[in-house]
């Protein structure tokens, strides 16, 4: 990674507050992978309380994204700062919300056990005093309003219980910034739409700036401050509004690319790659193009 | 045999109180297996390592059988033979599915190197059947305190990275990005695994390891998920099976291994009944909130 002394300073510093206002700062970014670039020259700030998704196809770089940022992928040039310091591995600063995953039913948490190990479970020993540690969790299960399934084993828990668990779990170390990965995959609308509200909530109120990767928009759309938009090797930054229309991401994808909105919702389509933004309902994700 | 021919060779409790104070050693010796076992049995069950451990403890009886071979100790050739089987599959196999084919690569070569050094001994042929099967009923007393010595390292480190453990066993992802040492812990635990593993097949023997660190592990998990409850249920079976298996297996001419497994086995049936029982009453039931 290359970290000058300079690298904590924004482009075009201003003043030190700058550096303070943002709770993640990319500068001149770029990775790739041999002969491939993901993306070069990525400069951006996100606000405390900002929520910023990050949109591309498959292999775009979403998710390695999320990995610079959380200090586990080093970049082939720039700097990244999360907090005002350098992204590292098990920064406190970071929350980290993963895809959903598959919990055998003989593990032997339950769901107060999962978010606890989001307390003290990167500490060495075992736990002594318990008693604080169990407001603690009580208290992050009220947050996300998953008292009522406690002490239900995780592997008995519904998708979407356990990605408002992750969501506990994630803040529990009060961080400035929630990372999320794919969170909402395979969950069903109503529990999208909960688990979106969760976070956007997070950002509104306890001013926790958001990144959220996603291959859908619209599920978070109401939530979205800015778009992050990944394809083919460039990228571009904006609110909703500017970023997906047939204009920028035809520009982006080097190719005629159809931006509809119908209800509220917006509809990609003729995108290069097999995978589609915000698929039309009924419309398998996986077919490519003329879906309208 | 007749019946009481078999019965008076699978029990016998004629002069049992004599008999009882000899057997103390061994009766402490089952404890402290119990207790290993039932602790790193929670551990094998969250990283599914059930498969690793009758891996290793086929290399643990190669190590062994070198051993006795050569004449060495064999407590510590299984326990040489086990560890570096552990660190082997530790360093080789990271996700779950190329560990199993090592291990499946690994097992028979290791079965077949013990059966090779077996033939070769020409020693007691009771020694040779007891590394399989298990025989040690009569621990003498330094034969009991490096078992117990090894038993406190094996519990101690398994305490000292208990919550990281934790943590990257049920949950790789996060425990990475939370900046955990995922690989290090893994390597850590195969290491005490390795251990445990050499220290059990003094009482069942290596074809019937399992009984000792996995069954009452699973068994524990059958009936609750809260993870003090699981440990606790856990290390209890496992000692109720060994000081069990020893207490029944003291007055017959059978070795204690049967005993062992038999008990384990039941607790494991048990357990599994009041599973089933309590998952039908609404083990996920939620509370109105």
């Amino acid at each position: 990674m290359a970290a000058g002394a300079d690298g904590r300073m924004p482009m075009g510093a201003q003043d030190t507050t700058d550096i303070k206002l943002t709770a993640v700062s990319v500068h001149g970014a770029r990775l790739g992978f041999g002969q491939r670039k993901l993306w070069d020259g990525l400069e951006l700030d996100i606000a405390p309380g900002e929520f910023l998704a990050v949109l591309g196809a498959n292999g775009s770089g979403k998710t390695s994204f999320l990995k610079v940022l959380l200090g586990l992928l080093p970049l082939d040039s720039g700097t990244v700062t999360i907090g005002g310091e350098l992204a590292r591995r098990g920064h406190r600063a970071i929350g980290y919300v993963p895809q959903q995953r598959h919990f055998t039913e003989d593990t032997p948490l339950r769901a107060r056990d999962l978010v606890g190990l989001g307390i003290d479970g990167h500490k060495w020993g075992i736990r002594l005093r318990g008693r604080a540690h169990r407001k603690r969790v009580d208290e992050l299960l009220g947050e996300v309003g998953a008292g009522s399934y406690a002490k239900i084993p995780v592997g008995m828990l519904s998708g979407g219980e356990q990605q408002r668990l992750r969501i506990a779990q994630a803040l529990a170390s009060d961080p400035k910034v929630l990372l999320c990965d794919e969170p909402l995959l395979s969950l069903d609308l109503n529990h999208q739409k909960a688990v979106s509200a969760l976070v956007g909530k997070q950002a509104k109120e306890h001013g926790t700036a958001v990144v959220f990767v996603t291959h859908e928009i619209n599920p978070i759309l109401e939530h979205v401050d800015r778009v992050l938009y990944l394809a083919g090797g460039r990228f571009t930054i904006g609110t909703p509004e500017q970023v997906m229309t047939t204009e920028v991401l035809s520009a982006l994808y080097g190719t005629r690319v159809e931006v509809l909105h119908s209800n509220g919702r917006i509809v990609v389509v003729g995108m290069p790659e097999a995978v589609m933004d915000g698929h039309l309902e009924g419309t398998p994700g996986s077919e490519e193009g003329h879906a309208a | 045999m007749n019946w009481t021919d078999f019965t008076s060779a699978v029990f016998n409790f004629t002069d049992y109180g004599e008999l009882l104070p000899l057997f103390r050693d061994s009766l402490l010796a089952g404890a402290i297996l119990g207790l290993v076992g039932g602790l790193i049995g929670t551990f094998v069950m969250m990283r599914d390592l059930a498969f690793a451990v009758h891996g290793i403890a086929e290399l643990s009886f190669a190590g062994a059988a070198f051993a006795l071979l050569i004449g060495a100790d064999v407590i510590f050739g299984s326990l040489v033979g086990s560890v570096v089987a552990a660190l082997l599959l530790g360093v080789m196999g990271v996700r779950a599915r190329e560990k199993n084919s090592v291990i499946g690569v690994i097992m028979p070569f290791g079965l077949g190197l013990g059966i090779l050094f077996l033939s070769l001994y020409q020693g007691r042929a009771a020694n040779k059947f007891g590394l399989l099967t298990g025989q040690i009923v009569s621990v003498d007393s330094t034969a009991l305190s490096v078992l117990a010595l090894t038993a406190l390292v094996v519990v101690v480190g398994l305490v000292l990275i208990w919550r990281p453990l934790t943590f990257a066993s049920v949950d790789p992802d996060i425990a990475t990005a939370r900046g955990i040492p995922v690989r290090a812990l893994s390597l850590a635990f195969m290491f005490l695994l390795g251990i445990s593993v050499a220290l059990s097949i003094q009482v069942v023997g290596a074809l019937l390891v399992l009984a000792l660190l996995i069954t009452p592990a699973a068994a524990a998990l059958q009936v609750s998920a809260a993870p003090r409850m699981v440990v606790l249920l856990s290390v209890s079976f496992a000692m109720v099976a060994t000081v069990g298996g020893i207490l029944l297996a003291l007055g017959g001419r059978i070795p204690i291994s049967p005993y062992v497994t038999t008990l384990s086995f039941l607790i494991y049936v048990i357990a599994r009944v009041v599973g089933t029982v309590r998952r039908r009453r609404g083990w996920s039931v939620r509370t109105a909130a």
